[in-house]
């Protein structure tokens, strides 16, 4: 399917059998207090590898920990430095077992206990430094399109995004889909409207309910946050009904059975198309359920995404720590505008008469060509931004996955 | 100038196609009112300007039938459409309510 040579597709091999494209050492803060000796230990390497990720609050949160855990034992990351003020909540033992469990290389510094600010981010450096060397030794292994889990979102969406850069993406997942990879679409949210559409795709009929109690789920919290997704039909932009509006979302999804409906942290068993449901289970608590895009990229991330397709009208810049993100700009005159942040110029589509079908071709060569060596905008640029806040939810049941 | 099939034929480089099945070509920019549009291999003049993302009929489309955009319904035709038509608001209506109402009626949903 691609122009990239196989050969030329190389990771690293994680002792659970997943395989990464990139090999960072991630510095995690388990609380805001330790956040800026975190920020101080990761700045010198941060253009070689070094990411910063942390959980801000000090009360526990279950999700926030399993979070932590599966970010820490992501594939691209190969070692970690979990940095605590002491006196957190978050269970930073149970997370120190996780990851050494993983066979990842893992260090604890305790601000409270090393003796402050000073001291902490000596130790926290000397040993980053130490893994940055052990890490870069690292011999890597071939990797092919069925090592990947690529994910995708839309923000600062515009009328272009349902025209261009999600179905372009959509195309993009049925190729990388059809070469092995698994594939993740998410916010039940902006899908209101498509569940029935949704529900038949499904690979089983108990799948295919479950996946319209999401949305029904999806609608209920977003009704009670106090705003509706379909409050005034874009009919300006040409948007004529509910599931159309909803179907240009859709649209990034592609047109491959879905055989999977997961939440934050469950990771894909096999190839193919999965729905993750964004929306905490129970009352409403803690707010919106994603207060920004990268909480929802952060989420991706968790559930094993290598790197996450991104598809902007108005522009986005973001990235993302631990994977790269490739942004697809939707609209020509953004594109014009940004195009420095831009790895993707769907816009093309409306004003230079390319097809579709090339543009996805063009993204899914893109996201392989990230394991043969290839950097998207938002990593060349520094973007590093992470997130993660508040939630809770269910545990997945036996019919989220395929069989 | 009926016809039931959608035939590919040539088309204006200024109308997309987002899905072969679609009965529905949307505008990847603005186009005049009176211009003389190729929607098929057919030449339609268009009765009123069409604005990105704006829809036409890239087929006849009978009342009932339903609209599809990216290979899906997105509502049904309330009246008869000409190709070139522009399908918006007064000649579509929602699938998504009626299917609700469907869900009432006979227990269980059918899209």
């Amino acid at each position: 399917m691609s122009d990239i040579p196989a050969s030329e597709m190389q990771g690293w091999l994680r002792e659970d059998g997943r395989k990464g494209i990139r090999n960072v050492v991630a510095v995690a803060y388990l609380v805001e207090c330790a956040h800026h000796v975190a920020r101080e230990i990761s700045l010198p390497l941060r253009e070689d590898g070094v990411h910063l990720i942390g959980f801000p609050g000090c009360y526990p949160n279950d999700y926030a920990l399993h979070m932590m855990e599966r970010l820490c034992t992501h594939p691209n990351v190969g070692a970690v430095l979990l940095v605590s003020l002491g006196c957190e909540s978050l269970d930073r033992h149970r997370l120190l077992r996780t990851i050494k469990a993983s066979g990842r290389p893992v260090e604890l510094v305790v601000i409270q206990g090393t003796g402050g600010t000073r001291a902490s981010i000596a130790q926290g450096r000397a040993w980053v430094q130490q893994q940055r060397w052990s890490l870069d030794a690292m011999p890597t292994v071939p990797i092919t399109a069925a090592d990947l889990v690529i994910g995708t979102v839309c923000g600062g969406s515009d009328g272009t995004s349902g025209l261009t850069g999600n179905p372009a993406a959509g195309i993009a997942f049925d190729r990388l889909i059809e070469a092995g990879a698994a594939c993740i679409f998410e916010e039940t949210g902006e899908l209101i409207g498509c569940e029935h559409i949704m529900a038949a795709r499904a690979a089983t009929p108990a799948l295919g309910t479950l996946i319209r109690e999401s949305v029904d789920k999806a609608a209920r919290y977003y009704e009670t946050m106090g705003f509706g997704s379909f409050a005034a039909g874009n009919a300006e932009g040409g948007l004529t009904t509910i599931e159309e509006k909803s179907l240009g979302a859709y649209a990034k999804s592609g047109s491959s059975p879905i055989v999977g409906l997961i939440k934050p942290g469950d990771i894909p068993t096999q190839g193919g198309l999965y729905l993750l449901d964004v929306v905490p289970d129970g009352e409403v608590r803690w707010g919106f359920p994603n207060i920004s895009d990268n909480a929802e990229i952060v989420e991706l991330i968790a559930c094993g995404a290598h790197c996450v397709l991104f598809v902007t009208g108005r522009g986005s810049v973001v990235g993302s720590a631990i994977s790269p993100v490739v942004k697809i700009c939707a609209n020509p005159d953004t594109y014009r505008r940004m195009a420095d942040d831009m790895d993707v110029d769907a816009g093309r589509i409306l004003d230079a008469g390319a097809e579709l079908a090339e543009v996805g071709e063009e993204i899914a060569n893109l996201v392989l060509s990230l394991a043969a060596g290839g950097q998207t905008r938002s990593e060349a640029l520094g973007h590093q931004e992470f997130i993660l806040t508040y939630k809770s939810f269910e545990p997945s049941g036996p019919a989220c996955f395929p069989a | 100038m009926a016809s039931s099939s959608p035939l590919p034929g040539p088309r204006d480089g200024r109308l997309l196609l987002l899905h072969a099945a679609d009965n529905v070509l949307v505008a990847r920019g603005a186009i005049e009112a009176d211009e003389p549009i190729l929607v098929e291999g057919e030449m339609v003049t268009l009765p009123q300007a069409l604005r990105l993302g704006h829809k036409i009929a890239r087929r006849r489309i009978e009342t009932g039938e339903p609209i599809t955009k990216y290979g899906l319904p997105i509502g049904y035709a309330i009246t008869a459409i000409d190709p070139g038509a522009h399908v918006h608001l007064h000649n579509v209506r929602s699938g998504y309510t009626s299917s609700i109402a469907l869900d009432a009626e006979q227990g269980e949903s059918n899209v």
